[in-house]
């Protein structure tokens, strides 16, 4: 394999894992607080809409992850008001959200840009200058649009918040057994709101990454079962963020390996390759023992004082 | 149609105990009269708000509301458009009936569009060869029996692993879902793949192969199958005690296993149940309507149909005019919204709204409830009862 086929490899593999990674890790942390959001692929369109929507009125890449982050948490904010705040089914307001998000980002493409079906630009990259020197390794991963760092930056502060400070202690307690938190002062309802909106903001991030780096445009549809598959890796991983990272890792190199493979003799047919990871988790999930071991308190609503 | 629920639990909001049972209440005219009022507050009004939603959407974005929704209307309703409703009754009633046989038992089968769209593959494939091959009447029973046993095969496998592992069928049916989908889509690029056309789809069934039509119309006797099958299971699941079973472990798994019930089996086998109603579902859609499959399509008819039989309490008769009114939404609605300069999309966003302001409303009631549960009247006091009518 030659140097710029090793790169283009190794980009793509990025491509893919950072919006899933971004995603894993807003459920991971709704996961860990006891909500399971099932409408992750909704949050992630809407998202990625208006985070295009914005880069390409404003022209600042910044501005367009600002607007998908805050889209994907007003979003996920019907999932706090419905759910956490007035125990619906949060499974129901799930699907509810997926179908919210992928209409609106689709009505309003459909609306604003179908005729036109504009492009971006590429983002500003962050030169970390000695190291982006470096052949392979350099342009993949010291000379790459911000947001690639910050992502990395935000998978390390999430998994220091989750296992080594206080307010990750409670928020893990509200999806153990959020009576326990309840009684020794915490408050559920706003730590399970505060981790919704985080998660909304993630996959917002996740979209808008989708859409501003790894496609350059935003089409309808254009996840493709990406907010499910978050979901099961934020469930694989159990709430341990290097776990989350690892799996998105693994996902975005079978993406790469079966875009490579195309280009070579072997053909392996796309639908396989769009299928493996949901093959792979099924194998996981029946060759585990035991459950899945996820929060106790996952997708029940805090009742005070109900049995 | 309503306070039918299973055991009187409210299905969007488990974690609600209802209101005691209370010794004295209303009767006669003024209990009538309180579930009329019942209907309209809990299943009408979301409805109405989220049509009044959407029309600010369409507002919004510069189309003449009135006259999309008077074209919903005239468009869904009149001549060839109420047949064309019709016909989209079939499919999305027996889908509405394999997610409530489901949702009864509080067992979470999302796998439905994995189960719709291979079983649409299979049917869609190898019915122009059964045909071909078989006498009519085997060739129908051959494509039945490979329906229903793709939609149970593929409900078996989150079946198993929640009766026998405890995992979560949130996740296995989704994760058998999109495998299902993978599958179809292998499937229609290969073996069934029509070699006459560039675009990868099925070969078109001969029209004169399909369902018959009912006499006088364009509706395909699937619609009436579809309609028979609804009714009968109405009374199965609210009269028989395999319904009764299913209502029990819906409440509570451990109090049904004290009453003796098998729980693990019930739970394949109403898992089973729903993902072949489903696949059957295909089956109805494929050989009345469509008469061939393509890859990477998708109809969608699980999660758009959802909110509605939430709205129907999980009853498959209250379930019928519901479906009928998404019908004409859909049907009316996709031309609808072409003419205002739309995306079908708004559709889709109608329908959460409808599953959005239910949930509210719901939420409402279940507070007017427990602030009145201890005087034991009052209008929405008997609603909590549910089974109790």
């Amino acid at each position: 394999m030659s140097e710029a086929m090793l790169t283009a490899f190794l980009l793509a593999m990025f491509a893919s894992m950072i919006p899933l990674l971004l995603a894993a890790l807003g459920e991971s942390v709704g996961e860990q607080a006891g909500v399971l959001n099932v409408g992750l692929e909704g949050v992630l369109l809407v998202g990625g809409y208006a985070a295009f929507a914005a880069t390409l009125a404003s022209g600042s890449f910044w501005l367009g992850f600002l607007s998908g982050a805050l889209a994907g948490a007003a979003l996920q904010s019907v999932l706090m008001v419905l759910s956490v705040w007035a125990n619906a089914n949060q499974i129901v307001v799930g699907i509810g959200m997926t179908l919210a998000g992928a209409g609106a980002s689709s009505m309003l493409y459909d609306w604003s840009f179908a005729g036109s079906r504009p492009r971006l630009g590429l983002p500003d990259t962050w030169v970390v200058f000695p190291l982006s020197e470096i052949p392979v390794i350099g342009p993949v991963l010291f000379a790459r649009p911000g947001m690639f760092t910050l992502t990395f930056a935000l998978a390390a502060a999430t998994a220091v918040w989750l296992s080594r400070t206080a307010p990750g202690l409670r928020l893990r307690a509200a999806g153990q057994r959020p009576a326990a938190l309840d009684a020794a002062g915490g408050n559920v309802i706003r730590i399970r709101s505060f981790a919704v909106l985080f998660g909304g903001a993630m996959a917002g991030l996740g979209g808008a990454y989708l859409a501003l780096v790894s496609a350059g445009t935003f089409t309808p549809g254009m996840t493709h079962g990406l907010g499910f598959l978050a979901i099961v890796v934020a469930m694989l991983s159990r709430g341990r963020v290097w776990w989350t990272v690892g799996i998105s890792l693994v996902y975005g190199l079978f993406i790469a390996a079966g875009t490579a493979l195309q280009l070579t003799s072997v053909t392996v047919p796309n639908d396989v390759i769009t299928m493996a990871p949901f093959v792979a988790v099924m194998i996981v999930l029946v060759s585990s023992r035991g459950g899945s071991a996820l929060p106790p308190a996952l997708a029940t609503s805090y009742v005070r004082g109900a049995r | 149609m309503t306070g039918r629920g299973p055991s009187g639990t409210n299905p969007t909001h488990p974690g609600r105990r209802p209101a005691a049972v209370l010794p004295e209440g209303p009767t006669g005219a003024a209990r009538s009269l309180e579930r009329l009022a019942d209907v309209l507050l809990r299943t009408v009004a979301p409805l109405l708000l989220a049509l009044a939603s959407g029309g600010l959407i369409v507002f919004a974005l510069g189309a003449d509301p009135f006259a999309f929704y008077s074209d919903v209307l005239r468009l869904g309703t009149s001549g060839s458009g109420s047949q064309q409703t019709l016909t989209a009754m079939a499919p999305l009633l027996l889908v509405a009936l394999g997610l409530i046989v489901a949702f009864r038992a509080q067992l979470w089968n999302l796998g439905y569009g994995g189960s719709y769209l291979l079983s649409a593959a299979v049917v869609a494939g190898s019915a122009p060869d059964a045909f071909a091959v078989l006498p009519y009447p085997i060739a129908l029973l051959a494509l039945f029996v490979a329906a229903v046993a793709i939609g149970a095969l593929l409900g078996l496998v989150p079946a198993l692993l929640k009766a026998y592992k405890g995992t979560n069928e949130v996740i296995t049916s989704l994760m058998m879902s999109f495998i299902a989908m993978g599958i179809a889509n292998l499937l229609i690029r290969g073996v069934f793949k029509d070699p006459g056309v560039s675009v990868p789809q099925t070969r078109v069934l001969d029209l004169g192969l399909m369902l018959p039509y009912l006499p006088g119309t364009r509706v395909h006797i699937g619609v009436l199958l579809a309609l028979g099958v609804m009714i009968v299971a109405h009374f199965v699941l609210t009269k028989s005690a395999f319904g009764l079973k299913i209502d029990v472990i819906g409440a509570n798994p451990a109090a049904a296993t004290h009453a003796g019930i098998d729980v693990k089996r019930m739970i394949l086998v109403v898992f089973t149940l729903s993902s072949a109603l489903i696949a059957l579902a295909a089956l109805v859609d494929m050989l009345g309507l469509w008469g061939y499959s393509r890859a990477e399509w998708n109809p969608g008819y699980g999660d758009k149909i959802l909110p509605f039989v939430f709205l129907a309490r999980l009853s498959p008769l209250g379930a019928i005019p519901l479906v009928g009114l998404y019908s004409v939404l859909a049907t009316g609605g996709t031309i609808a919204a072409q003419r205002a300069g739309l995306s079908v999309d708004l559709l889709s966003v109608i329908v959460a709204l409808v599953l959005f302001f239910m949930v509210a409303i719901e939420f409402l009631g279940t507070r007017v409830n427990l602030g009145r549960s201890y005087l034991g009247r009052g209008r929405f006091g008997r609603r909590a009862r549910g089974g109790a009518e």
